[in-house]
């Protein structure tokens, strides 16, 4: 356990001399060093900070759409049961001060069906940063499969590896993901029939998955080519260890490092992703709440009602901010010689 | 270096070849019979026949391939008439030869990838350097933070913005579009301006970012330190030693960066309704177009291969210790 009592004196101890210090902090786990050195970072902390605070709303959509009173399917505009109360002019443009801001409707209202925008919002988050987290965590452990085999066996398994993330780099990636979104799709359901929304929603898995994993393996796998020709791993052998044992005890803990750091530039890289499919309309369509369709129809209702995409894309301006300053954060914590 | 190229054109052949191969079969090979996927929803099997007929589809399905393939390089014949060697097939959709689509719709995607390639090259490394090279100071605060807060923006959250500001509140400017450049430059440059702005401004604030820090590296190189000991000055320090140095992750960037946004600046397309590849390829995958889908893609392959071997070819002349064998 590490108790604040246990901290003060290796604090205490590192002062005085440098080499002293040092051994003392060698002693520590590199997850314990990290942690200390980014609690100190106090960009890191807060961008830690409102990124969790996303991922809470996400969690909480529910709670917080009942606390508005609002849900992202009802068609406010149109609902007869909400004639009493109309968000829309008769252009099917909102009522009100910027885009229709009220107590009721918080972020306002979309033109035309006058749906809830706050509750679209915090929907559409929740359904970006799932897929995304799904995503990114199936295609992590697809590259670290991947290059850890690579980087491993080395020779000739490396070299066919090698190739085949070559090819598949060559791929033209926005323009595979579009012409293969309706394809892959297809694989599942008829063309004739309506695609239910959790097909697409694995449809878009499959496609992000394929192509995600080159980035991944390439970084383990020269992590681990420099691996293994060190004293640790050369000893492991002499001891007769098997390659299972040498990967699991001694090579992967070495390598979580870069994994964790890549982790969090991917995280954001491939919410952005997902964000991209529904914005050019092969991702998620409606009514599935979306943070990438509220792009979409954002940039169509822009010349009549330009208030619309204002909280979805600020939303996102500041997510994607604070992620990026993280990752610079964990990596700058892992590896403080990584001068910015 | 001519052995390197002619063996790096080899592979890029061979994986364009298998690219179209890979293409081909996951578009044929999807269980839903591809006739009835261009036919749509209510299809009668008269119109099914027909389709599969004027397709080719009731060939075997390497022989379908192999026309296709072969046509790149041959040119092929059509019921319609003739089509001339980079044939790329007729599209299922428009009956268009696809070849002629994509040369048509390219001259809008090469002004927004050169364009922006000027924008974020000249405005995007300059900041970073200078930013480098007066590290800590006001300017390195500002471009740094300007930087990361810019490079959070997304085409189309920007792209929507400007064009509330500057087309539908102002009218200042006419809504982005493509004009040739051969019947008014002045239409072209100002038809495209937006958007290639907003596209150039989320990448500029990337390579501040990596010119700077990749800067701020050389500088700490051993080199690099041995010439400020020499005692020359720093400035022809900065701009002969470092700046080579640094050069090498901008070149590999640029490389993916300019190769991608040739194979279809799609989000740009999109936001500003220009019809360029990116645009034709979400066509051609909405209206499941085989041909279209399978040129564009091979076309954008095309130059993601052209600008890796560039790139290799590149390094060579930067950074002495690279030697193509």
């Amino acid at each position: 356990m590490t108790s604040p009592v246990a901290l003060d004196p290796e604090l205490d101890e590192s002062k005085p001399g440098a080499d002293k210090g040092e051994q003392k902090l060698e002693g520590r786990s590199p997850g314990q060093l990290m942690w200390q050195r980014f609690k100190r970072d106090r960009t890191g902390v807060i961008c830690a900070v409102v990124v969790i605070f996303y991922f809470v709303v996400a969690l909480l959509a529910p709670v917080l759409t009942k606390l508005s009173g609002t849900d992202p399917y009802t068609l406010y505009g149109q609902d007869p049961t909400y004639n009493d109360t109309p968000v829309l002019d008769e252009f099917g443009l909102p009522l009100g001060w910027f885009g229709g801001l009220s107590g009721s409707h918080w972020f306002g209202v979309e033109p035309q069906y006058g749906r809830d925008v706050f509750a679209m919002l915090v929907y559409g988050m929740r359904t970006s940063l799932f897929m995304a987290v799904g995503v990114t965590v199936l295609l992590m452990v697809t590259g670290i499969v991947i290059g850890l085999i690579g980087g491993y066996f080395g020779g000739r398994t490396d070299y066919w590896i090698g190739r085949v993330t070559d090819f598949f780099l060559s791929f033209p990636q926005q323009l595979f993901f579009i012409a293969f979104m309706p394809v892959v799709t297809a694989f599942f359901v008829d063309p004739r029939e309506e695609t239910p929304t959790y097909f697409r929603a694995l449809a878009m898995l499959i496609v992000l998955w394929l192509l995600g994993w080159m980035g991944m393996a390439r970084l383990v796998r020269s992590t681990v080519l420099s691996l293994r020709e060190r004293e640790f791993v050369e000893a492991a052998k002499v001891s007769g260890a098997s390659p299972g044992r040498i990967v699991r005890k001694e090579i992967l803990p070495n390598v979580v490092t870069p994994i964790l750091v890549q982790f969090t530039y991917q995280l954001p890289s491939t919410i952005l992703t997902i964000a991209f499919l529904s914005f050019a309309g092969v991702g998620f369509v409606e009514p599935t709440p979306d943070w990438g369709r509220l792009f979409a129809a954002g940039s169509q209702y822009a010349q009549q009602d330009p208030a619309f995409i204002f909280f979805p894309g600020v939303a996102l301006v500041i997510f994607v901010l604070a992620f990026n300053l993280l990752g610079d954060s964990v990596r700058d914590a892992f590896d403080p010689k990584s001068g910015r | 270096m001519l052995q390197f190229i002619f063996r790096r054109s080899v592979g890029a052949v061979v994986t364009l070849f298998l690219l179209g191969a890979v293409t081909f079969f996951l578009f044929v090979a999807a269980p839903s019979d591809y006739a009835s996927l261009a036919c749509g929803k209510d299809c009668s099997p008269q119109r099914l026949h027909d389709i599969r007929e004027a397709l080719g589809l009731d060939q075997p399905l390497a022989q379908q391939f192999w026309n296709f393939m072969s046509g790149i390089v041959m040119g092929r014949d059509f019921p319609t008439g003739h089509c001339n060697a980079p044939c790329l097939g007729v599209s299922f959709y428009s009956g268009d030869p696809v070849w002629s689509t994509i040369m048509d719709r390219f001259p809008t995607t090469l002004t927004l990838t050169l364009g922006g390639a000027v924008v974020f090259l000249v405005v995007g490394v300059g900041a970073g350097m200078l930013a480098a090279y007066k590290r800590g100071s006001m300017v390195d605060k500002v471009a740094t933070g300007a930087s990361m807060v810019l490079s959070s923006f997304q085409i189309y959250f920007l792209g929507p913005i400007v064009l509330i500001i500057f087309v539908y509140s102002t009218g200042w400017m006419d809504n982005p579009q493509y004009h040739p450049i051969t019947d008014d430059p002045i239409k072209w440059f100002t038809g495209l301006l937006l958007p290639t702005l907003v596209m150039a401004t989320i990448f500029t604030a990337q390579y501040t970012r990596m010119a700077r820090s990749s800067m701020i590296e050389q500088m700490a190189e051993e080199h690099v330190r041995t010439a400020r000991a020499k005692g020359m000055s720093s400035k022809y320090v900065f701009f002969r030693y470092a700046w080579r140095g640094a050069l090498i992750p901008i070149v590999t960037v640029l490389g993916i960066d300019i190769s991608s946004m040739l194979g279809g600046a799609v989000v740009t397309e999109i936001t500003f309704s220009l019809q360029g590849i990116g645009r034709l390829a979400v066509d051609g995958a909405s209206h499941k177009d085989l041909p279209l889908t399978m040129g564009v893609m091979l076309f954008g392959a095309f130059f993601i291969l052209i600008f890796n071997i560039l790139t290799d070819i590149a390094y060579a002349y930067i950074d002495p210790r690279v030697r193509l064998s």
